[in-house]
């Protein structure tokens, strides 16, 4: 369950956000502009809200009244930015192994080769991020956050800066791997179209969540064929 | 032009090699050696944290510190002379208290370093805070999510992403440094082998030992010279690697 209940002032602009959810995938859709970013930057913990509280399964990450503000690296949650956020000076291996410890272990090694083995990228492990197409960086990002096993997996506009015809492969494979590795996700998107990836869905408006959607969907079988 | 004309009367002059070993030549280019090294480790172990600072860090009067970092670089030299000499000599605001425990800093060593610091220094920390502020922050953020602590994040991820830019800083820093005259000359004085630094011995050899002068001069030039090759190689290569 994640429950978010934050207000934030900027100049001109208030994000005043409240939604709870236990769905596997939960999607906040909206205009640019609307503030759905900044309330998956909170939940990140790269934003600190002026009140209310973010709960993730009953602990919460932060709490105004209590002056609780987990730092990011307490929180356990992966993040994957817009445009992935990989690191340039590093290749896809040291990219996906960067928040391990101990990553000279055999078992650690295992652990890096079976997860670009998962994402599909065995083969590209001495590549750097920009020797990468727009979905594979997308994939390493994935690795990257999924390789700690975290408690919910934050995608902000995870398919926005890829081109039409592999967007809806990628879905696919989102789904795929939610479905193998079972983690959570809190999905940020402006299009439409990512509805089909199921789970819940908040409308966001000016800061706003307007339409609190109750139900939860089934995902459209034109994903996973 | 110039350039050419140093090289010029250089090859021309038998007594080349032979100047080369004249102490005033030899005790220029250790000193410099020495006092350069020093002022270019200090900027980067006090302009690092200082220039990450300005970068991401908002705080009132943020526009006035810039600016006064930035001063020196736009200084005349004999102004920034005086400065130091206000400051650090025997009489100045903390030279005083300084001599009175037995420390002078004036026409010492130390005063090279400082005058070199205080002109060279600022070109490091411009540098270093727009490399800072060029590097994405989604790149530390997402760093900190993975677990890694903000200090650690630093040396993993900001540092090298921005190192490129902090090179090209230390090398223009190093450089300004190596042609500091001006604010040495008044603080510091020109005395051989404690502060008579390269740019003060060609001043120094130009009347009584003009090959000595010219022998500094060729090799300050192409040192410079030198520095702007690698520099631009491997800033180049660096950034091939990150594009």
């Amino acid at each position: 369950m994640l429950e978010v209940q934050i207000k934030k002032r900027y100049d001109g602009f208030t994000l005043d956000v409240t939604f709870a959810s236990s769905a596997d995938i939960v999607v906040l859709m909206g205009p640019s502009g609307s503030g759905k970013t900044q309330t998956l930057r909170a939940v990140a913990g790269a934003v600190r809200p002026d009140s209310g509280s973010i709960v993730l399964d009953g602990a919460p990450l932060f709490e105004a009244r209590s002056r609780l503000d987990l730092p990011p690296q307490a929180r356990r949650v992966g993040y994957v930015p817009q445009h992935y956020a990989l690191f340039p000076h590093l290749d896809v291996a040291a990219n996906v192994a960067y928040g391990l410890k101990e990553a000279r272990s055999s078992e650690t090694q295992d652990r890096i080769r079976s997860m670009i083995l998962t994402v599909g990228l065995t083969g590209m492990e001495r590549r750097r991020p920009h020797e990468l197409s727009g979905g594979q960086q997308q994939r390493v990002a994935l690795a990257r956050a999924l390789i700690l096993n975290p408690r919910i997996l934050l995608l902000d506009e995870p398919f926005a800066a890829l081109d039409a015809p592999i967007r809806d492969a990628l879905r696919g494979e989102l789904i795929d791997l939610q479905r193998r590795l079972g983690f959570r996700a809190l999905l940020v998107t402006h299009d439409p179209d990512d509805i089909r990836l199921g789970g819940q869905c908040f409308h966001f408006e000016h800061g706003r969540v307007v339409a609190p959607d109750r139900s939860v969907r089934q995902r459209s079988p034109f994903i996973h064929p | 032009m110039p350039i050419l004309a140093i090289f010029a009367r250089v090859f021309r002059g038998e007594a080349l090699l032979e100047s080369l070993s004249r102490p005033i030549v030899i005790e220029a280019l250790r000193l410099s050696a020495i006092t350069t090294t020093t002022t270019l480790l200090l900027a980067i172990a006090i302009g690092t944290p200082l220039a990450y600072l300005l970068s991401r860090r908002r705080f009132p009067g943020k526009a006035i510190v810039d600016s006064f970092v930035e001063l020196p670089m736009v200084l005349p030299p004999a102004v920034a002379g005086i400065g130091l000499l206000m400051a650090f000599g025997r009489r100045g605001i903390i030279g005083e208290p300084l001599a009175a425990l037995g420390i002078t800093i004036g026409f010492t060593t130390a005063a090279v370093v400082l005058a070199e610091f205080f002109v060279a220094a600022p070109f490091y920390v411009r540098s270093a805070r727009s490399a800072f502020d060029a590097v994405d922050q989604e790149l530390e953020i997402v760093s900190r999510t993975l677990g890694v602590s903000d200090w650690a994040t630093f040396w993993r991820v900001t540092v090298p992403v921005a190192f490129p830019t902090l090179l090209g800083g230390a090398v223009m820093c190093w450089a300004r440094a190596l042609g500091e005259f001006g604010a040495t000359i008044m603080f510091a004085g020109s005395f051989p082998g404690r502060t008579q630094t390269m740019p003060l011995a060609i001043y120094a050899a130009l009347e009584s030992d003009l090959d000595a002068a010219l022998v500094l001069s060729a090799i300050l030039t192409v040192v410079s010279f030198g520095v702007l090759v690698l520099l631009r190689l491997s800033v180049a290569r660096l950034e091939a690697r990150h594009a």
